[in-house]
């Protein structure tokens, strides 16, 4: 809004900008690592819990995107994907080696 | 965003729902004519006989037309009239090509096996594919149309934790009171069908799910891709060409074959790999009006050299039966007429929605330049490609309609004069909204759209010796449909623009609707 330009600090406009980045980017890494974690704990056949887990990866992402505009900081944004995000990258690289052929 | 849940979510609902709205109105609409894509096909090919159906002989057509056009070609599909479309598509890859754009497509008439006389015409095809491709290159239109598909997924979720009392708020239409009553209509129609939307939009994610979300593809199956299609389809696994060639059986014989194994299936369409050579294969894919289910790639694969069964429909475990129910909830082909007419208000309803939201907010900010006369470039932005994004995309549909009809029968390229047509109509409706402003852009707008709507079915009956009359005579509804539609959205647009023309005499609520925008204002743009 050019007209309240002056009335929106640049910090603001910074913290919408990571909020963002956090939203479309870090929500979809941590969707794509659950659905790697889910396609190798859900108790079915490989075909079957890789559909599955493609499915409900989008709902991760959904509650990713609500949770990055619904906290209080920008940082708690970041943070809140990164933990699960880590949490998740370990158990996907444990669960990797475990299933090599 | 230190305001609470409520707040930060109307943010993101006004603010990802302005950002993506333009290009959601154009995927929603284009994906509503989509549900009557063969009634489209049907009526831009007018010159396309209605017949009784018969799969056997349609069959015997098609080979006929295979031996004399193309005798050498080694992949062909067949996709079979039905009573929705008595057109019968043949599409082979040209002897010597590969990949994307090797494929020659005909229309055959289903009796003679000639190639059928008709207007060259993308008719609803175009409509589909524009719905998920946007007119850009693959793969970027399905990336681009999967983000706003994702977009307007999480809008409508953040849509209802804003509007937490959704069911009181739902009975609450207060009709005449300007920015209330665009609020409260957009609520409505949000919360009436909302089940639909969140079907269609998440839906639309599952059906692209392998392209947009491949991780546990990629780590289940080590990399190996293929491997995941060949588990999830079995039937599509096609062995390689063999050294020896063999003469194929007629697909009649095939066909019977078929039918003795499936016993009650139609078949919508049919395959054929490495035609001529001794490991050639046949696919009949059952007619998918009869399940929710929509499986690409599920049907029955017979030898073709020697007529014995390969694969037959398996019996899907559940998680890929939802998967694919999805697929089939958001593309409806098992939808009877009723249904089918269901979900095209369904999508109107949902285009709407999003309309009314853009509307919203644009004139949720006019008010407060109201009084100053002088409108901030944003705003007019927004305007303008409220404009055309919305109206233009109003003549551009009927333009694509009417051009079918007025181009010369034989017209090199004719259908790319079609979809030139469409964009030519929405770039003048940009030029148009660059010069004229608020209401009486729109009133124009919308009265150009309602006359080239309003127009069709004249020119159609013209044009053809398919007018309304004569295709109603003669039982014809998809034809006599697409008229009637067309026409009705001009009386719809018509009445839109009475609408309009009255809303002065609604002036003094304005100032009630200000006072209470003015809060929302501040919160979204304060932190």
């Amino acid at each position: 809004m050019a007209s309240r330009t002056s009335g929106v600090p640049l910090a603001y406009r910074l913290a919408v900008t990571s909020r963002i980045l956090a939203a479309a980017l870090g929500g979809y890494a941590v969707a794509a690592l659950s659905s790697i974690f889910i396609a190798w704990t859900l108790p079915m056949a490989r075909p079957e819990a890789v559909v599955s887990s493609m499915m409900l990866a989008f709902v991760v992402y959904l509650v990713a995107v609500l949770w990055c505009f619904s906290c209080r900081s920008a940082w708690r944004a970041w943070a809140g994907l990164l933990l699960p995000g880590l949490v998740l990258a370990i158990a996907d690289g444990v669960l990797y080696w475990v299933n090599q052929p | 965003m230190k305001e609470g849940l409520r707040q930060s979510m109307a943010w993101l609902h006004t603010w990802a729902g302005l950002v993506f709205g333009w290009l959601l109105f154009a995927i929603w609409l284009t994906g509503t004519l989509a549900y009557f894509q063969d009634e489209i096909n049907h009526w831009a090919h007018p010159e396309v006989p209605v017949r009784a159906l018969d799969a056997r002989a349609s069959l015997a057509s098609a080979q006929t037309f295979m031996q004399a056009q193309a005798a050498d070609s080694q992949r062909w599909f067949i996709s079979l009239p039905d009573h929705r479309n008595p057109e019968m598509g043949v599409m082979y890859q040209v002897p010597g090509k590969t990949g994307r754009g090797s494929f020659s497509r005909n229309l055959v008439d289903p009796q003679s096996g000639a190639k059928q006389e008709t207007r060259e015409s993308r008719g609803g095809e175009f409509f589909y594919r524009f719905h998920f491709e946007l007119q850009m290159g693959y793969p970027w239109g399905r990336w681009l149309a999967s983000a706003a598909a994702f977009v307007m997924f999480f809008t409508l979720v953040s849509g209802i934790i804003t509007h937490k009392k959704i069911f009181k708020e739902f009975f609450t239409f207060r009709p005449g009171k300007a920015q209330r009553s665009w609020l409260d209509g957009h609520n409505a129609i949000g919360v009436l069908i909302l089940p639909f939307h969140l079907l269609i939009s998440y839906s639309s994610l599952v059906i692209f799910m392998s392209m947009i979300m491949p991780a546990s593809i990629l780590t289940s199956y080590h990399g190996k891709v293929t491997d995941f299609y060949a588990d999830v389809f079995p039937s599509a696994a096609v062995a390689s060409a063999a050294a020896t060639p063999a003469p194929m059986l007629p697909l009649t014989q095939l066909y019977d074959t078929a039918v003795q194994k499936l016993p009650g299936a139609g078949f919508s369409r049919v395959g054929v790999e490495h035609a001529g050579n001794s490991n050639a294969t046949v696919e009949f894919t059952p007619d998918d009006s009869g399940s929710i289910a929509y499986r690409a790639a599920d049907g029955l694969v017979l030898s073709a050299v020697t007529g014995e069964v390969l694969s037959r429909p398996q019996d899907t475990p559940v998680p890929i039966i939802i998967g694919a129910g999805f697929y089939g909830l958001h593309m409806a082909h098992f939808a009877g007429p009723v249904l089918r007419w269901l979900y095209f208000l369904g999508g109107i309803g949902g285009t709407v929605l999003i309309g009314t939201g853009l509307v919203m907010w644009l004139n949720k900010r006019q008010l407060k330049h109201a009084k100053a006369g002088v409108m901030p470039f944003e705003l007019r932005l927004v305007e303008v490609l409220n404009l055309a994004s919305m109206a233009g995309l109003l003549w551009a549909i009927p333009s694509f309609l009417l051009t079918n009809r007025l181009l010369p029968m034989a017209m090199e390229g004719r259908s790319d004069w079609e979809v030139r047509m469409f964009f030519i109509a929405w770039g003048l409706s940009l030029l148009h909204a660059l010069c004229r402003r608020g209401k009486r852009a729109w009133v124009e707008q919308l009265l150009v759209a309602a006359g080239l709507m309003g127009a069709l079915p004249f020119v159609s009956a013209l044009t053809t010796d398919h007018g309304l009359w004569q295709s109603i005579g003669s039982g014809d509804w998809a034809i006599a449909g697409v008229d009637l539609t067309a026409f009705a959205g001009a009386l719809f647009l018509g009445w839109t623009v009475r609408k309009l023309l009255k809303k002065k005499a609604a002036a003094p609520s304005r100032k009630a609707a200000t006072r209470e925008s003015v809060p929302v204002l501040e919160s979204e743009a304060s932190r």
